[in-house]
């Protein structure tokens, strides 16, 4: 592209970029398959896959049974088999149900056969609260998914990682869930025309700054992103990054920035006991606890299952004003 | 009358069933002698269930199994002495010896492991049967598994989808009438699991698994109509096992006289009075296999016993590996040997060619050839 020419951007909604994902992996490699509750005839739970079933049949945008733990396990098996399956699973609650085949099965089988089997399989799980549908609908358990080993654990936060994590899931010989928050489908963004994958190992600085980090993924990015803005007006800056991967971790980037502002704030939609943001703050005691000017402070969910009341679920969720006064907290009284 | 099987079928049936007694033996020893450890469940009295299964499939078919898996590896041609070795936990062994007894995988003769969590690996088979179909391939996956696994969710969930699908799937139920120490009918409200596919209009029968050359036409007949993409078939292999549930169990939930009993159904001299009643064979020929197949077995052993432990760095490898790294081939690996390692066609390769909904127009079409499903 000759200097100064802008490329051509498109705005898409977060549930758009996913489908052109999975049209671009259907298109692209006849391996590919996409089943799941609901994804054919009624054109996926959150609308992700609507269209798939005319464009590409009813062999490769397969409804399932009710059936996670089967459908899953089967998935793994295609997978084994040389196939590219996408498997979708509604909500990660249901997910649970396909707990035993993600855990002792797709992330052992490597290791368990002395690295005779790979099981590239891409798991998409929707995740998080937010919609008011209670408390068998609106957990986040991407974390739990992350304590273990032989899988990579993806949350796309942004429109562009929206269409760029699939593709590169997909290359991974390996298993990969990618969970995307559900109140992230209606978001807008903008792409460039020709956007493509990205690639998945790294955490992004979304917002630099240098009194404190915030470290976040997910639909939380948005929330933590506003809760900078509200800092920036006390004249705090906040640096805001997105993990991107939550397995493996990128220790790099996540201690560069703590070690930059000396303060960090973990915000995680998960319950704080034995959480994600668990690991975060023990990592950085291990290894960042020198360079800390004050304690890392938690932003989570609170430990409850999450009400259906639009007031309850808003004050049960980590929110910009709460981030923000844990950023407060970690400056200490000239801003508490 | 004359056998309806060749001498050559009837030899190699034999043999393979004795390679099984005669490796689980050993293998029992070994345990005794703390060679061995976790848990070990040996396969002694159902040879016949997975050599006269094996023998009516292709060597390309794909094949998985519970955790009383020592078995249908050796009778695909796994070789016996790294089986041995993965029992030992050794370097040599298939995994590397980071699998056990419970986990044996040799996919080099499409053998996709043994699993430990009862009735986890019958989603899988779903998987890969449906891998193959969607690939135009002829190929059937046979799945074993036990009576008690027919209580797990995944076989009914299973099941629906398999059935529903018309996947080119054999379960194999391997019905020893004990899921661990617990007899099937105190737990099961329908105890012959057989029953149970017709709740998903699938084809379901019992088998004599016992008799080998019965399991063997029963099997034959299964994979002709899974091969001919009519759908899954349950084969529900009325079977023994003639020592406890693992090495260590005495097996005290169950009379000693109906152990007797069963003791006089052993596959073994069954298949070969048949033999040598049909004349096919002399009682000399028996006896120089049961001479090879010990030789075989004890070279198996001292294989194991003389490996060396995995190294520690072994146990970071195989979690993650990066995009492009290669499969493991524990043949080559151990032994040296250039094996044929199965391929699957890549994104390029494989070309997508069928209509929309083919099994519908499949069914619509054999509805006029007047088939019955």
């Amino acid at each position: 592209m000759p200097p100064g020419e802008r490329k051509a951007m498109v705005r898409m909604t977060y549930r758009e970029a996913v489908r052109a994902a999975v049209r671009e992996a259907l298109h692209r490699d006849p391996r590919v398959f996409l089943m799941g509750e609901d994804v054919g005839a009624y054109g996926g739970c959150y609308a992700v896959s609507k269209g798939c079933l005319a464009e590409f049949g009813a062999e490769r945008v397969r409804d399932t049974p009710l059936c996670e733990s089967a459908f899953v396990g089967a998935g793994i098996g295609a997978a084994m088999g040389g196939m590219r399956p996408i498997v979708e699973i509604m909500t990660v609650n249901f997910g649970l149900l396909a707990l035993d085949q993600i855990v002792n099965n797709a992330a052992t089988l490597r290791h368990m056969s002395g690295g005779q089997l790979s099981v590239p399989v891409v798991i998409r799980l929707a995740t998080g609260a937010g919609r008011q549908v209670a408390a068998q609908h609106s957990h986040s358990f991407e974390g739990w998914f992350a304590h273990i080993p032989g899988i990579k654990i993806l949350a796309p936060a942004t429109v562009e990682d929206a269409r760029g994590m699939l593709w590169s899931a997909l290359q991974e010989p390996d298993p990969v869930l990618i969970f995307e928050h559900a109140m992230l489908y209606a978001m807008e963004g903008e792409l460039p025309e020709d956007a493509g994958a990205v690639e998945i190992s790294h955490a992004a600085i979304r917002r630099p700054g240098r009194d404190v980090s915030l470290i976040t993924y997910g639909g939380s990015l948005h929330k933590t992103l506003a809760a900078a803005e509200l800092l920036a007006r006390e004249g705090i800056e906040a640096e805001v990054v997105d993990l991107r991967t939550l397995r493996p971790l990128d220790d790099e980037t996540i201690l560069g920035s703590v070690t930059r502002t000396r303060r960090a704030v973990l915000v995680d939609e998960g319950w704080r006991s034995g959480s994600l943001s668990a690991e975060l703050s023990a990592r950085i005691m291990e290894s960042a606890f020198y360079e800390l000017d004050a304690p890392v402070q938690r932003v989570c969910t609170a430990e409850v299952p999450i009400p259906y009341p639009k007031h309850l679920e808003d004050a049960a969720l980590p929110q910009p004003e709460s981030i923000a006064a844990a950023a407060r907290r970690t400056l200490g009284e000239r801003h508490g | 009358m004359a056998s309806q099987y060749s001498k050559d079928l009837l030899l190699t049936m034999y043999r393979k069933m004795y390679l099984i007694r005669r490796f689980e033996e050993r293998t029992g020893q070994q345990y005794t002698q703390a060679k061995i450890h976790g848990f070990c469940h040996l396969y002694i009295g159902q040879e016949a269930v997975a050599v006269g299964a094996n023998e009516a499939l292709r060597p390309d078919d794909y094949m998985l199994s519970g955790y009383r898996d020592h078995g249908q590896p050796l009778v695909r041609g796994a070789d016996a002495g790294m089986v041995m070795a993965e029992l030992f936990g050794r370097g040599t062994g298939y995994s590397k010896g980071k699998g056990g007894s419970m986990h044996i995988f040799d996919i080099e003769h499409h053998f996709y492991g043994g699993y430990g969590i009862v009735g986890g690996q019958i989603p899988l088979a779903a998987g890969m049967a449906f891998a193959s179909r969607y690939r135009n391939e002829d190929r059937v996956t046979v799945c074993f598994f036990g009576d008690a696994a027919a209580n797990q969710g995944s076989f009914h969930e299973t099941f629906n989808m398999a059935a529903k699908w018309k996947l080119p799937v054999i379960y194999i139920c391997e019905n020893n009438r004990y899921g661990m120490g617990t007899a099937i009918g105190r737990v099961s409200a329908e105890p012959e699991i057989h029953k149970r596919a017709s709740a998903y209009r699938m084809r379901g029968e019992t088998v004599d698994g016992m008799d080998c050359l019965k399991m063997y036409d029963a099997m034959k007949d299964a994979v002709a109509y899974c091969r001919a993409g009519k759908g899954p078939v349950l084969l529900e292999a009325l079977t023994y096992r003639f020592r406890g549930h693992s090495v260590v169990d005495p097996a005290r939930y169950r009379p000693a006289e109906e152990v007797e009993e069963e003791r006089k159904n052993d596959p073994l001299p069954k298949l070969k009075d048949y033999t040598l009643k049909k004349k096919l064979a002399a009682e000399a020929e028996f006896d120089a296999i049961d001479e090879e197949v010990k030789a075989q077995v004890d070279a198996a052993v001292k294989f194991a016993d003389e490996s060396p432990e995995p190294s520690v760095d072994e146990l970071w490898r195989d979690t993650i590996v990066e995009p492009g790294e290669e499969d493991v081939r524990p043949r080559e690996r151990v032994l040296g040997m250039k094996v044929k390692w199965p391929s699957y066609p890549s994104g390029q390769e494989l070309k997508v060619t069928w209509d929309l909904e083919p099994r519908e127009k499949a069914e619509r079409e054999d509805k006029k050839a007047g088939l019955a499903r």
